[in-house]
């Protein structure tokens, strides 16, 4: 099983690169052509030998077109923020944005609401015709008084811009100056304005580019530090997933003091600079705080994968590579003792899901770090495509996928119908906003960004969740009874 | 030790000549062996006409419409060297009446700064701001670690001052949240009567002062015909000597406050002083010609 991870991936039978081409060109043909020749450089066949990025991405999406992406906001709130759960994130603008926000993401948090966690409240400065006219900076320093008088063990706050901020120029890194110095806790600015960028891929880096000016290095760990502190860097803990890796890492014997930023701390991240290995879960929306630490710190950064056996133990021995003989000989004896529970699990269900076919449509990490996963099942992905990647997480995909299959960006409701169609795909992995459209079609959907309501899926504890999940989606017998009334 | 980047922001009444104070300035502060960058923060885009002796150059918000987005946009589509080396960027923005042009000064701000257009060989950043500052996005070339001190065109005539004081309306606020001051006010002159001295007295009422009193001269609209300052055009001509007499005084600047503006009441008390206006007439107000 360990030795796939190395060569190149085996074809995948029916799977060719010139029939791929093919399915593009005939996909193509459903635009007029203006549409067309914009969308043809963001869909190819793979062919991981061939030099550069194949793929166009972190473009405008095509007018007219219906698109998953969401907005820099949505990134800098949802993503990054939102997780932190000892702080108040106060969305700054008209109330629609904050209310349409609140808990949409799976991100769990550990504590009691209202204490030590505040991520079940949704705060806003609710704006209003005169905010736009007169400017929303009063409100917002009134703001931040009244949640330090209401929430006094609240360790920060941050503060997020919707569209009209940017518009009208509010100075909120004026406001969070001052209000930080007024109620001595970090008040933090984020420039986020939905209209920013292409997609929520820039309200990643924005926020990025906050911690970077007004969080780390502020905080130090209590405790004395030690050659095994790592923090875990972009997991934001979805279903749970933040605490199964967590529990690898710290059987391999590893200090996890941060994790960014899910059930996250504002000190513990803020202190991350004293941590002596950053392990990258989503690259995508924290590469840029991964390459400040390296620059400014001298912390080493390094990518993993915890979905399903094959990566994880790949991933573990890399890690281990990273530190002494004790810490590589845990990695051997994790890999040991969970092996047969894992091997229980393919067994179990891999018969049912054996060459069954899969379509992947997710944000930015997922439709490649979830592949390793979905073949120890025997699945094959036939394709796989980003809402919002940029090239350098292509590069990291082509190698993923066999040869000939199908590898795009930013797909509209159209194209992925088609595909979902020409392959006869027995399961689509993506977003609330695809489900029912293949559901009603009768192919299984699994809801690939909340794990649709299950979860975790890293680690060890995940991947029995998710070979559970998989099967009861494919093999459910719902598909067969369900009669067309026409 | 590295030498600190001054950052300067021009404000002052539409049609007062800011753009070309600015430019001639710019052209004495490079004539002294300054480097200098220029950042016109106004959608008519021509604050560095004179430098580039262009008719308009492209600008950042040009650009971001072609290409569709700002992460798209290289700093070298944008940014020119004029005359002396001076670096030229103009923000851009709509056509009167659609739009929001002050977003248009932040996003090319924003997009300066994370391009890296603000080396560290420069010892000067001018921005060239539109009339008034009527909204955030004009705000923005003074807030805090962007310009530290504004200077004000200004000439005798009433609404000129009416502006500049609104401007140090404007000042005070951003002041008490950050570190910006004026620099002084700039007669741009219009020949008025005892002119000099009224923007002296203004000048002192604010707390700050008149650092320049430029002469007004012909020359400077033949300069301009050829999209010229003076300073390039007849270097030798005494008013270009005003204009280098001026960037030698800002570049030697250390008079920075927070300005004390005027009530209007002490305005108008300052525009009577001075003869520019008279006393009202209380039995004549709201009667018409014929009444």
């Amino acid at each position: 099983m360990e030795n796939e991870n190395t060569a190149v991936k085996a074809p995948l039978e029916g799977i060719e690169k010139q029939a791929t081409e093919e399915l593009i060109d005939k996909t193509l043909e459903l635009y007029p052509e203006k549409a067309r020749k914009k969308r043809a450089p963001h869909m190819s066949a793979n062919d991981p030998g061939v030099e550069g990025c194949t793929v166009k991405s972190n473009r405008k999406t095509v007018p007219g077109v219906m698109s998953a992406r969401g907005c820099a906001y949505a990134g800098a709130k949802g993503v990054v923020w939102g997780p932190i759960r000892d702080m108040t994130h106060i969305s700054h603008g008209p109330v629609g944005c904050g209310y349409y926000s609140w808990g949409t993401r799976r991100n769990l948090v550990e504590g009691h609401q209202g204490v030590d966690v505040f991520s079940a409240m949704q705060f806003t400065s609710d704006f209003q015709e005169k905010d736009v006219v007169y400017g929303g900076d009063k409100k917002l320093a009134k703001i931040c008084t009244e949640v330090r008088e209401l929430f006094p063990l609240a360790k920060g706050i941050s503060v997020l811009s919707e569209c009209p901020v940017g518009l009208i120029g509010d100075d909120i890194n004026a406001v969070a100056k001052k209000s930080s110095s007024d109620l001595g806790i970090p008040v933090i600015p984020c420039n986020c304005e939905g209209f920013r960028g292409v997609s929520q891929s820039l309200g990643h880096h924005i926020s990025n580019d906050s911690i970077r000016d007004y969080v780390i290095g502020t905080y130090e760990f209590k405790d004395e530090p030690t050659d095994y502190d790592i923090a875990l860097i972009g997991d934001y803990n979805i279903g749970g997933d933040a605490w199964a890796s967590k529990k690898i890492l710290e059987e391999l014997g590893l200090n996890v003091k941060a994790i960014w930023t899910g059930d996250g701390q504002i000190e513990h991240i803020a202190a991350t600079h004293q941590v002596k290995l950053n392990l990258i879960h989503c690259y995508r929306s924290m590469n840029y705080m991964a390459k400040v630490m390296e620059e400014r710190y001298g912390i080493p950064w390094m990518e993993f994968n915890f979905f399903g056996p094959t990566k994880i133990a790949a991933s573990l021995r890399a890690i281990a590579a990273r530190f002494d003989q004790k810490i590589q000989d845990n990695a051997e004896k994790i890999i040991e003792k969970y092996t047969p529970m894992m091997q229980a699990v393919i067994d179990e269900y891999r018969p049912r899901l054996e060459g069954k076919r899969a379509l992947l449509f997710v944000g930015g990490l997922r439709p490649r770090h979830t592949i390793g996963a979905y073949e120890d099942l025997g699945l094959e992905i036939v394709g796989t495509g980003y809402e919002f990647a940029h090239n350098d997480d292509y590069d990291r995909t082509y190698e993923e996928m066999a040869k000939g299959t199908l590898i795009f960006d930013d797909a509209s409701e159209i194209e992925l119908e088609t595909w979902a169609k020409e392959y006869k795909v027995d399961l689509v992995g993506s977003g609330v906003k695809e489900k029912y459209v293949f559901q009603k079609a009768g192919i299984p959907f699994r809801q690939m960004h909340s794990w649709d309501y299950s979860g975790p899926y890293h680690g060890y504890d995940g991947f029995p969740i998710f070979a559970r999940d998989i099967d009861m989606a494919i093999n459910s017998p719902t598909w067969g009874l369900v009669k067309a009334p026409f | 030790m590295a030498k600190k980047m001054r950052q300067l922001a021009i404000y002052g009444k539409g049609g007062i000549g800011k753009s070309t104070t600015t430019q001639n300035t710019v052209a004495g502060l490079a004539s002294l062996g300054k480097k200098v960058m220029i950042i016109g923060c106004d959608p008519k885009a021509d604050s560095t006409r004179l430098m580039l002796h262009a008719k308009a150059q492209e600008t950042v918000m040009d650009k971001v419409r072609e290409l569709g987005t700002v992460e798209d946009l290289e700093l070298e589509d944008v940014l020119r060297s004029g005359y002396g080396d001076v670096k030229c960027v103009e923000s851009g923005g709509p056509e009167p009446g659609v739009g929001c042009a002050g977003r248009g000064v932040i996003t090319a701000i924003n997009f300066l700064e994370e391009e890296g257009a603000y080396t560290p060989d420069l010892d000067f950043v001018f921005y060239d701001v539109l009339g008034d500052v009527v909204c955030g996005g004009f705000a923005m070339p003074i807030r805090e670690n962007k310009a530290q001190e504004i200077y004000i065109v200004v000439s005798g005539e009433m609404m000129a001052m009416y502006a500049a004081n609104n401007i140090c309306k404007g000042i005070v606020k951003y002041a008490s949240s950050g570190s910006v001051r004026l620099g002084g006010l700039i007669c741009n002159s219009r020949n008025t009567d005892k002119e000099a001295e009224l923007i002296e007295a203004l000048a002192a009422k604010l707390g700050t002062q008149m650092i320049h009193f430029v002469p007004r001269d012909n020359q400077v609209q033949r300069a301009e015909l050829r999209r010229m300052t003076v300073i390039e055009y007849s270097p030798d001509h005494p008013q270009a000597d005003e204009y280098r007499e001026l960037a030698r005084k800002i570049s030697e600047n250390e008079m920075l406050v927070v300005p004390t503006p005027l009530t209007m009441d002490e305005l108008e008390d300052l525009l009577l002083e001075f003869g520019i206006i008279e006393e009202d007439d209380e039995e004549i107000i709201g009667k018409a010609e014929s009444a």
